[in-house]
């Protein structure tokens, strides 16, 4: 080997190095806040309060080898020596290091009661793991729960499973109904010939970016007059409404661009436009069906706005993003509820992006931008 | 109407009073399913409305109606439809098919931003005309100004930043042996909805150094005291930043897909060629990928600030827009939901509507050149 070889091989494992390092620090610093949250949601109350949750890692802590009361004639106010260790009230309350480096000496409590403690590093971790956390939050009337003192304390459950039952029936019908009326509509416009056809879809591509709160003041008075508010039907019909012009946009490119002879060999053979739709172009859509279903889901099972405006009126049919937002603002320090309460939030997109990323990878290759 | 009715129908000889009689029967019958279609699903929603079954059952009824019933309307809509002459058939049919959609388009997003407008146009309880004062309050308030400053805040950090990163995390999978893992990974919380993401990262900022990692992070090194750090007075305006980094992390993997894709369609020979002539790596990055994605990197940004600019989600619920990091949106839901000042919340989604136009119109011109609507 040449030495010219060798430098080139030398540089190329250096820029290989580089690249996987680099990328390694995004991967961790995109995935770490999931896993934090994930280990969090299965810790204690008590423990998520008093430690990091990175403290299940291995990790020197301080642990308490000798505890006993300051001696009577310490001079509180001033400069003391407590087996060697010299330092203030303060001092000691942040822990002082005896002069041979083995211990450290902390003062724990006031200054007229408190106790002082012999420190010692040793490593350790924390791995207490608890379900009591999914249970509460999970549960529909009340819970018990097993405090550290061993009683046993009854709260209120949140009722996370109620509103993740709302969640589903707001997501299936809001996915599927936008998609049957898109997929009929790209039809319509792709191979039929109707007066308006032209401007009808220019009306679908400008409505592509229309900002949703433009839609809210009216429709919320009409929901008024129809009694819609607070109702499922109410918000299948505004996600609907939100999702159509991008799902109808999407397939239709995708509808128009199956080949002619397919279709016109079917109406040789006598096949009307709704067995052609049915029989023929729906089956062959699949592909582009299934990546805009995955993107509804997603934004209707994750969407917040819509629901907090069409369903906020209503006090049982409130969905998942709503009951999690309402535990932020009255209860935004129980952060053993918060977490498992997010984690059963994001369960179900979590299966169905990772089962499904393939299809969803395409949708956003074929622009799916949403208004 | 006087063409056999049905597509099936072979040319019979009948008797005039059978024919009057199969007409008659027809158009009862043409009447009679859509009518019984309705009453059908009108009976499932009121069962739906006031339902006190379980959760499960009203589940189950719910999805079954609400899916059903489209697809039963399209059918029956059809039904009737093909009943009549080929002339009318084919006259009609279009409409069945597109109708709905139109119907829906025009009650959801066309006619509101009339409407919307024509409110806006009205003072707080939609009783006195106030022409367009409500638009002289929306540029004149100071909290308003604070929002306009967080959005355009929104827009060049959001754009900047997922265009730097997701452009970085595609170029470097794009080298690297793990691609698929990491690109899965920076991926996965496109997954995630705003209030979950909030949740997250109100844990990660948190005050107390034993639950907010950044500020146990931040207390290790610097030894200072810990920070709120989307609420202190003293690093405001840039609590907003912590804001849009929840944003960029939700979203990053929108990018990096799209530049990935992009940067995998670059011809090999070209970079080849590049590298040939003596090129070194930045020098082909900057020079040869850069312009061939430059299509790709505008429609990342527009889409970016198209999404920022309606952004609520993620500051309602982390900071309920206190702390000087409210947004235009989340102006508008104050004003129109909590004060109850429909004129003045209506302006306000005016404003966002003609903030967006100029996509609008980009994206009607691009409609213009393509093939199928010549």
């Amino acid at each position: 080997m040449t030495a010219k070889t060798i430098s080139a091989k030398r540089r190329q494992l250096g820029s290989d190095v580089l690249v996987n390092g680099l990328l390694l620090l995004l991967v961790l610093a995109w995935t770490i806040p999931t896993v934090g949250l994930l280990v969090s949601s299965f810790r204690s109350r008590f423990d998520i309060q008093t430690s990091g949750w990175w403290t299940i890692f291995p990790h020197k802590e301080w642990v308490k080898v000798e505890e006993f009361a300051p001696a009577a004639d310490l001079n509180r106010d001033g400069v003391m020596n407590i087996r060697g260790a010299q330092g203030t009230f303060e001092q000691f309350r942040n822990g002082v290091m005896t002069p041979d480096g083995k211990y450290r000496v902390t003062w724990v409590g006031n200054k007229r009661l408190g106790t002082i403690q012999l420190q010692q590093q040793h490593w350790a971790t924390s791995l207490n793991f608890t379900l009591d956390n999914y249970s509460q939050v999970l549960g529909g009337k009340t819970f018990q729960i097993r405090q550290p003192d061993g009683t046993i304390q009854t709260v209120p459950g949140d009722d996370f499973s109620g509103a993740f039952l709302n969640s589903l029936i707001v997501t299936i019908p809001a996915t599927v109904i936008p998609i049957l009326i898109a997929a009929f509509a790209a039809y319509g416009f792709a191979w039929m010939r109707f007066a308006g056809r032209r401007l009808a879809f220019v009306l679908v591509v400008a409505l592509l970016v229309v900002p949703l709160q433009i839609a809210f003041v009216p429709i919320l008075k009409d929901y008024k007059t129809l009694d819609l508010n607070g109702t499922f039907l109410g918000i299948w019909l505004a996600h609907t409404g939100f999702g159509l012009p991008l799902a109808t946009y999407l397939l239709f490119n995708y509808i128009s661009s199956l080949p002619r002879d397919i279709l016109e060999s079917a109406f040789i053979d006598g096949a009307s436009h709704f067995t052609i739709f049915q029989h023929l172009i729906f089956p062959l859509s699949i592909p582009a069906l299934a990546s805009f279903a995955i993107f509804q889901f997603l934004w209707v099972w994750n969407d917040y706005l819509v629901a907090l405006i069409f369903l906020g009126s209503s006090s049982n049919n409130k969905v998942l993003t709503m009951r999690l937002a309402e535990m932020v603002g009255s209860r935004g320090n129980d952060w053993h509820l918060l977490t498992s309460g997010a984690f059963v939030s994001m369960l179900l997109p979590l299966i169905v992006f990772f089962s499904l990323q393939r299809f969803f990878v395409r949708g956003l290759l074929a622009g799916s931008v949403k208004g | 109407m006087t063409a056999p009715l049905d597509m099936s129908d072979h040319a019979k000889p009948a008797s005039p009073l059978a024919h009057i009689i199969t007409f008659i029967a027809r158009i009862l019958l043409s009447v009679f399913v859509p009518v019984v279609t309705f009453i059908v699903l009108y009976a499932g929603f009121t069962f739906l409305r006031g339902a006190n079954a379980a959760k499960g059952i009203v589940a189950l009824v719910a999805i079954l109606w609400g899916v059903g019933g489209v697809a039963l309307l399209y059918l029956v809509s059809n039904w009737f439809v093909e009943r009549l002459g080929d002339r009318w058939r084919s006259r009609f049919q279009p409409f069945v098919f597109v109708g709905p959609a139109i119907a829906i388009l025009i009650w959801y997003l066309a006619l509101p931003t009339v409407r919307t407008f024509w409110v806006s146009l009205y003072d707080a309880n939609d009783q006195i005309f106030v022409g367009l004062k409500n638009y002289l309050a929306v540029f004149t308030d100071r909290n308003m100004f604070t929002a306009f400053r967080n959005n355009l805040m929104w827009i060049v950090f959001g754009a900047t930043l997922s265009v730097v990163l997701g452009l970085l995390i595609a170029v470097l999978a794009d080298r690297s042996r793990f691609e698929r893992v990491a690109k899965s990974l920076i991926f996965l919380p496109m997954a995630i909805s705003m209030v979950g993401g909030a949740v997250i990262w109100n844990m990660i900022y948190n005050v107390n150094p034993d639950i907010g990692m950044l500020n146990a992070i931040f207390t290790k090194l610097t030894g200072q005291q810990p920070i709120a750090w989307t609420a202190a007075g003293q690093i405001q305006p840039w609590n907003n930043l912590f804001l849009i980094f929840i944003m960029i992390w939700l979203q990053a993997g929108y990018a990096m897909t799209l530049f990935s894709a992009a940067i995998k369609g670059i011809p090999g020979e070209l970079l080849e060629a590049a590298r040939v002539d003596g090129a070194n790596e930045i020098q082909v990055f900057f020079r040869i990928m850069i312009p061939y994605i430059a299509g790709t990197i505008i429609t990342v940004a527009t889409t970016v600030v198209i999404f920022t600019l309606k952004i609520f989600d993620v500051v309602w619920v982390m900071t309920g827009a206190q702390f000087s990091t409210q947004v235009i949106a989340t102006q508008f839901y104050r004003e129109y939901f909590t004060a109850q000042n429909s004129g003045y919340g209506s302006a306000i989604a005016i404003v966002l509507l003609i903030a967006v136009i100029p996509v609008m119109i980009y994206n009607l011109r691009q409609l213009r050149q393509q093939e199928a609507f010549r």
